[in-house]
């Protein structure tokens, strides 16, 4: 870890073990973390996202405790878990809406990435393991959603796991590897319940690991300027603890609604019918948060193209601080750039809600378009703002511009407020 | 840390701190909007775009509970109608006695129990035959045909649901089945019906293998309730939207505890953050 903090061990346990095992330094250095004092609550989601973690770990502990991953049981072990088992119906619902929470999160967490520019120099490596966790999220989100074994969980694992027979040579061997067979049976229950429960712990290593990332250069914020000195700052506690605890707090009651009062509206209701590899269901789709990318796979005509187009949206996210090759980072300072984040906000949202219509008429065509505009984004678009895009000029510091703002938006009393330290 | 001391006038940050709140409400906004939309949409293309008919039940809404009597004539319409083709697989006759249930006594549901000549699922007498016996509270309950295939045999072809989580397998699923055991109606002129089937205006395709299960006076109610197709639709529906959700009050009840904590705890880390922050700008 990076900084200047010295960890002065304050007792003889504590010297005894910082001498064994300097965690307690490790500890000392979280809590005074320097922060940029300007950073907004979008800034909140990591903490939120940590939580997510945290939460889902521990409900999926509880439930793998009753659940039997086996295809004439499976379906009835859930309803075991809603009728039977105490508190039961609580632990699966905010296991399976906390999926949802999770990928809430970790869009606008991404968003926030991409609108500020957070993925920049010195932040690039930061970057690509979020997009890491994020490729495991998706992991364990599909897996996770065929444990059920409902029809959506078994239509939609026959689905996905059939994409990877696009591949050349090698797809139908990686297919049957995937099934564990030559169709969707109780093998492929088997190995995604297992990997279902390894992942989450691969995603904590790498968290870690993203964390690690985050302290070296410290967090970006919403001026995209480099921290100059103490003054731009505020150590993690108490300040960023109370901030995130808020904000957490303002988003555990908007789970809780999902929760406690619509735990199935962001399920889909074929679930609830038990699997059955001879009736195809009307409409085969996603949960939600896979849905921008599904639309991305029907948009392509071809098998293997589709695949490849819905892979690469994800790794064109991996070379994107290489993409835009603006030095300004927020878009703040990028009146182009801010424009055209917001259209690339609307290419998403678009893209989910096609991903959720039937893939026919003028769906499809609406789908091509805001795919091709999707890589454009990136491929063309960034690179070419890079180029003639003309940024504003850029605040000194960040205290300088906390006060300018402060004096310029506020009452007059404001003026008033004194230089701190 | 800081070590201010000269703060002299009121709390100048009001304005930046609702700045910062926004954007934050707004995210929570626009996913719970998106949500609803994508929802809304996707229950409209599964339902095949008819309108069902929209019941006030009484387990609507945050607050909504069951009414006990409902579920307890809603039992009687499965048991005396329903339950001759249609199992319910994942619900005991323990169930009816649960808080937040139907909520008959448990001397009540033994004798519920009892009617019912069951072969014990587990259990082998001395000489290695299967046990006959009345059904037990712990019992589930019993279903009509042994297999899939029997049912069919019996139903010309169409297998009947089983009735345990069917409200929350259809898209807005209590209205669904509202709708549809409301729903039989002449077939329109010049519509070729198929051998055995009934024309429902809710049905998907509008040709439903089940014949017009219920019809006014067709079960007997003791407490002055109307007896009537409507009234039983209701009940049964009601009835087997406990079946599917048998922890709803459980469920709302903790929730309502939960949201009030969490607002107080919203309130209170508002006011220590502000606090906390004031003297940083």
């Amino acid at each position: 870890m990076s900084g200047d903090h010295t960890y002065q061990p304050s007792n003889a346990f504590t010297r005894w073990l910082d001498e064994r095992l300097p965690i307690m330094g490790i500890v000392d250095h979280m809590m005074d973390y320097p922060t940029p004092k300007n950073i907004n609550y979008w800034w909140t989601f990591g903490g939120i996202l940590s939580f997510c973690l945290a939460s889902q770990i521990v409900t999926g502990v509880i439930l793998a405790m009753h659940y039997t991953p086996h295809v004439s049981m499976a379906f009835n072990s859930i309803e075991h878990i809603m009728r039977d088992v105490n508190y039961g119906h609580l632990i699966r619902y905010a296991h399976a809406n906390g999926a949802s929470m999770f990928f809430i999160a970790v869009y606008i967490h991404m968003f926030r990435g991409l609108y500020y520019g957070s993925y920049k120099a010195p932040r690039e490596v930061l970057w690509i393991l979020g997009v890491v966790i994020f490729l495991l999220m998706m992991a364990a989100g599909f897996m996770g959603y065929v444990l059920p074994w409902g029809q959506m969980s078994f239509w939609g694992a026959t689905v996905i796991t059939n994409l990877f027979s696009a591949i050349p040579y090698v797809g139908d061997a990686i297919r049957e590897l995937l099934w564990g067979g030559f169709s969707v049976d109780n093998p492929t229950l088997n190995r995604f319940f297992s990997l279902h429960y390894l992942i989450p712990f691969i995603i904590a290593g790498v968290v870690i690991l993203h964390i690690w990332a985050l302290h070296v250069p410290g967090n970006n914020n919403p001026l995209g300027i480099n921290v100059k000195d103490k003054q731009d700052t505020v150590p993690f506690h108490p300040y960023m603890t109370a901030k995130d605890g808020f904000a957490l707090v303002l988003f555990l009651i908007l789970f809780s609604y999902f929760v406690f009062f619509n735990p199935n509206a962001m399920g889909h209701p074929d679930n609830y019918i038990r699997a059955n590899a001879l009736v195809t269901p009307a409409h085969i789709v996603p949960e939600w948060y896979y849905l921008p990318f599904y639309a991305i796979l029907r948009a392509v005509p071809d098998k293997l193209g589709g695949v490849i187009a819905m892979f690469g949206a994800i790794a064109v996210l991996f070379i994107l601080p290489w993409l835009d090759r603006s030095a300004v980072r927020s878009a703040r300072f990028r009146p182009l750039y801010r424009q055209f984040f917001f259209i690339f906000l609307a290419c998403c949202l678009g893209l989910g809600y096609l991903g959720a219509m039937p893939a026919e008429g003028i769906y499809v065509i609406a789908s091509r378009i805001l795919t091709i505009y999707y890589f454009a984004h990136f491929l063309v678009i960034l690179p070419v703002l890079g180029m003639i895009e003309k940024p504003k000029p850029l605040p000194e510091s960040i205290s300088k511009a906390v006060l300018d703002a402060h004096g310029g938006s506020a009452s007059a009393n404001a003026a008033a407020a004194p230089e701190k330290r | 840390m800081t070590d201010t001391t000269h703060k002299t006038e009121g709390r100048p940050c009001i304005f930046t701190r609702a700045c910062g709140v926004t954007p934050f409400l707004t995210a929570l906004a626009i996913a719970v909007l998106g949500y609803t939309f994508v929802f809304a949409g996707d229950a409209k293309a599964a339902g095949g775009g008819i309108e069902y008919k929209n019941v006030e039940w009484t387990f609507d809404g945050p607050f909504g509970t069951f009414d006990r009597s409902q579920l307890k004539r809603g039992y009687k319409v499965y048991q005396e109608v329903c339950s001759a083709c249609h199992s319910m697989d994942l619900v005991s006759f323990r169930n009816l006695s649960q808080p937040g249930g139907p909520e008959f006594s448990e001397a009540e549901v033994k004798v519920i129990a009892a009617e019912f000549e069951i072969v014990d699922p587990v259990e082998f007498d001395e000489a290695g035959d299967p046990i006959e016996r009345p059904a037990l509270p712990r019992d589930r309950f019993p279903a009509p045909f042994p297999n899939d295939n029997a049912a069919r045999a019996s139903n010309g072809g169409a297998l009947p649901p089983d009735f345990s989580v069917l409200a929350k397998a259809r898209p807005n699923g209590v209205n669904y089945i509202y709708s549809l055991l409301t729903g039989y109606e002449d077939a329109p002129a010049g519509l070729e019906m198929n051998e055995g089937m009934s024309y429902n205006a809710y049905f998907e395709g509008h040709q439903i293998g089940m014949a017009p299960p219920l019809s006014d006076e067709i079960v007997e109610y003791e407490d002055g309730t109307p007896m009537t197709l409507d009234q039983y639709a209701k009940d049964v529906v009601a009835f087997m939207y406990w079946a599917a959700e048998p922890k709803m009050e459980e469920r709302k009840q903790i929730g309502f505890q939960v949201i009030l904590y969490l607002l107080v705890l919203a309130g209170l880390l508002y006011f220590v953050t502000r606090k906390l922050w004031a003297d940083q700008h």
